[in-house]
Parts: structure tokens; sequence; C-alpha cells
């Protein structure tokens, strides 16, 4: 077929929607698998994990140091299994605790990562030992007026 | 006739004219659709207009899409950070640009950029009587013009709409992350989590086809009935803005009613 001067314009054309596509598709929406970038997955399990969502922040000291890469339910323990994946640049120790915290009152829920003081470091695969669970409003209000009523029971 | 009854009949031909024309309009898409096979065959026909409406709106669609963005990221930091939630942002512009803004500013802007042309083009083709002269020389003028430049907007709108929407949370990343300082992993992760692939990004592209395919008919059927002079072809593409508009914005309430009902 002859080709018109305008074969390559639309073609640049339909090229730059189809770009623009992958990108929503990837970049804006979840169809992406995940970007296995480069890393070491540790390995955390909680109680409860609140809200904690997969492709959170991990957190040490309030410096973003990985992203929560996956999130089961432990069908026998009952316990959420969470995957962190973590920077190679930074190494916790084996007693490190995590736990769940909310940046700001109404903010994304994110994994914190408290050093402890051991000398061995946490490696690929590895397990966090110590973890806290999200805290839950509904269960502190609750646990708060069952305190208060047991208080005011006990002086009378 | 009896004075009184005067404004009754005024009514009814007003309704009377109104049905006919939708009726004229019923038929002459489906005169489009029994000639789609044309432009697909013969594929350059349909690149000739793809380069004229789609490609050539490229920049006006782009630009306002950046700037769409921007003022979203403005404007949404600003009511975010007071909940201390400003991470949301992307949220906030993703959803509100696949879902309702991309489609719809895309095909308004489309309408006004190329479904106008479109129509000038078609209604002086009329005036100056090249579609009846091509009947004549036993070449359909509903399957050689009408056809293409129909099938070109249904093309042409989906992906300027993507482009829309790229360019828009592109805006939005410069401003949210880059100017005011918004986390970065955070924009992105909880824009991902939240945009659904189907849901959203589908569901906003099956608009942007649906827009694609009122502003094709509007603009061709208004060209091809303008009346043969230079008013005629004025009001005609007046009105193809206008009405194009409007039945944009109105189809775009029924399909969110039928896509969105159930969420939120």
């Amino acid at each position: 077929m002859k080709r018109s001067k305008y074969d390559l314009a639309v073609g640049l054309f339909v090229a730059f929607g189809l770009m623009s596509l992958v990108f929503l598709a990837l970049k804006v929406g979840n169809l992406a698998g995940y970007d296995s970038g480069d890393g070491y997955r540790i390995e955390a399990r909680f109680d409860n994990i609140g809200g904690l969502k997969v492709r959170a922040a991990v957190k040490s000291a309030g410096v973003v140091v990985g992203r929560v890469e996956a999130i089961v339910l432990d069908p026998e323990t009952y316990e959420a299994k969470t995957v962190l994946r973590l920077d190679p640049r930074y190494r916790f120790s084996k007693d490190t605790i995590a736990s769940i915290l909310t940046s700001g009152l109404l903010g994304e829920q994110y994994v914190n990562l408290e050093v402890g003081g051991d000398s061995v470091y946490l490696g690929n695969g590895d397990r966090v030992v110590k973890t806290q669970p999200a805290m839950i409003l509904e269960k502190l209000i609750g646990q708060f007026l069952y305190n208060k009523a047991a208080e005011n029971t006990g002086s009378k | 006739m009896n004075r009184l009854l005067e404004p009754l009949a005024d009514l009814g031909h007003v309704v009377l004219s109104a049905l006919a024309r939708l009726g004229l309009v019923g038929r002459f898409f489906l005169g489009i659709l029994a000639v789609l096979w044309l432009p697909i065959r013969r594929f350059s026909l349909l690149v000739r207009e793809v380069y004229f409406s789609g490609f050539r709106s490229l920049l006006i669609v782009t630009v306002s899409g950046l700037f769409v963005g921007m003022v979203l990221a403005v404007q949404g930091y600003e009511v975010l950070q007071r909940f201390g939630s400003a991470e949301s942002l992307g949220v906030l512009v993703a959803l509100s640009l696949v879902r309702e803004l991309g489609p719809v500013v895309t095909a308004l802007l489309f309408a006004g950029r190329a479904g106008s042309a479109t129509t000038a083009e078609i209604g002086l083709m009329q005036a100056t009587d090249q579609i009846a002269a091509m009947d004549m020389m036993a070449v359909n003028p509903m399957a050689r013009i009408i056809a293409p430049r129909f099938l070109a907007a249904v093309v042409s709108v989906p992906i300027l709409a993507c482009l829309f929407i790229s360019a828009g949370i592109f805006g939005s990343y410069l401003v949210g992350v880059q100017l005011i300082g918004i986390d970065e992993g955070a924009f992105w992760s909880q824009m991902q989590a939240s945009v659904d692939f189907r849901l959203d990004v589908i569901n906003g592209l099956i608009k942007a086809v649906v827009f694609g395919v009122a502003i094709g008919l509007i603009s061709v059927f208004e060209g091809y009935y303008a009346p043969p002079t230079a008013e005629g072809v004025s009001s005609a593409t007046t009105r193809t803005v206008v009405v194009s508009s409007l039945a944009v914005l109105m189809l775009d309430f029924v399909l969110t009613v039928w896509m969105f009902r159930g969420l939120s």
C-alpha cells in the first residue's frame, strides 16, 4: 500500500496513546504484578494489621526504608503474615521490633522498625520476632470505658 | 384556527419537529453503520481523518491535561492538608481524572477543536454541491466522506483521553511531589492501591468511546444537513459544539450512574 504523509503522524499518535494506556495500567492502576526491584525481604507476623495495605511504607526513625510487599493470613496461627522488602543499604538487628503505626490522625498506616541491640543482622527471608499489632481505635475506646467502669465500682 | 389554541399548536410543532430530527439522526446513524466497512477496508481514508481530528488535537489536549492536573493538585492539597492526609493527593487526582475529568474534558475539547471543523468541512462540501457531484459519479458520499470522519472521532477520543489523563497525573506529580514536596512513594502507592484498572481505567475509556460516537455522529450529521448558505454552515458549526457538549455531559451522568452506582 502506498505510504501517505499522514501515516507517520497517526502512527505516532496511536503509539503515544498506547504508551499512556500502559502508563495508566502499570503506574496509576494496579495492573502491575510488582516491580521486583532490588532489596532483601524479611517477614513479620502481626496479630492485627489494621488498615495496612500492600505497598505501604516501611519506616525506621521516620525514614522510608522499604515497602510492604505482601500481606496474607496464616491459615494455622491466624496471624497476618507480611513480607517487607527493605533497601539493601540499611541493615537491622535480629531483635528489631516491627510495629504498625499511623502517620497523622487520618493518614495511612505504615510499618515502623525499631532497631534493637543485637549484633546479628536480619538477612533475606529472616523473620522479625517481636511485633506490635496495629492499634484499633474501637478496641482502645472499649478498653478505656471498661477500665473507667472498673475504677468507679472499685472506689465505691 | 382558534387564537387560544395557537400556543398549543406551536408546542406540538416544536415537539414534532424535534422528534422528526431525532428520527433523521437515527436513520443517519444506521446509514453510517451500514457503510462503516469502507474506512476499515480502505485504511488510508481513516488515517487521513485521524490525522486531522486526532493528531492535530494532541497539543491542546495534552497541555490542557497538564494544567488541569496541576490545578487539581494545588486545590486538592489545600483541602487535604487540613486533614493531615496530603499523601492522598495522588488518589484524588487520579480518580477524578480517570473516572470523570479525563473523558469529559477531552470530549469537550475535541468537540470544539475537531467536531466543529468536521461540520464546517462537510457543510461547505454540501453547500458547494461536492457531495451531490460525488453521488453523480457513483461514489457513495456516506462511505467516502461521512463514515471515515465518524470513525476517526470514535478512534481519536479514547486515545486523546488516555493522553489527557496521563498528562494530568504528570502535572499533579510535578506540583504535588516536586513543588509542594509530598512523599513520592505515598503519592504513587496510594494511587495504585485505589485506582482499579478494570473498574476505573476501562470504564473511563468506555465513556470516552461513547463520547466519541456522540461527537462523531453529531458533527457529521450537522454538517450533512447544514443549510447550503454561509449562515447555515456557521449555525451548524455552532450547533455541533453546543449539542455535543450537552450530549457529552448528559451521557456522562447516565454512564456514571450506571458504572459507579454500587460504589462508595
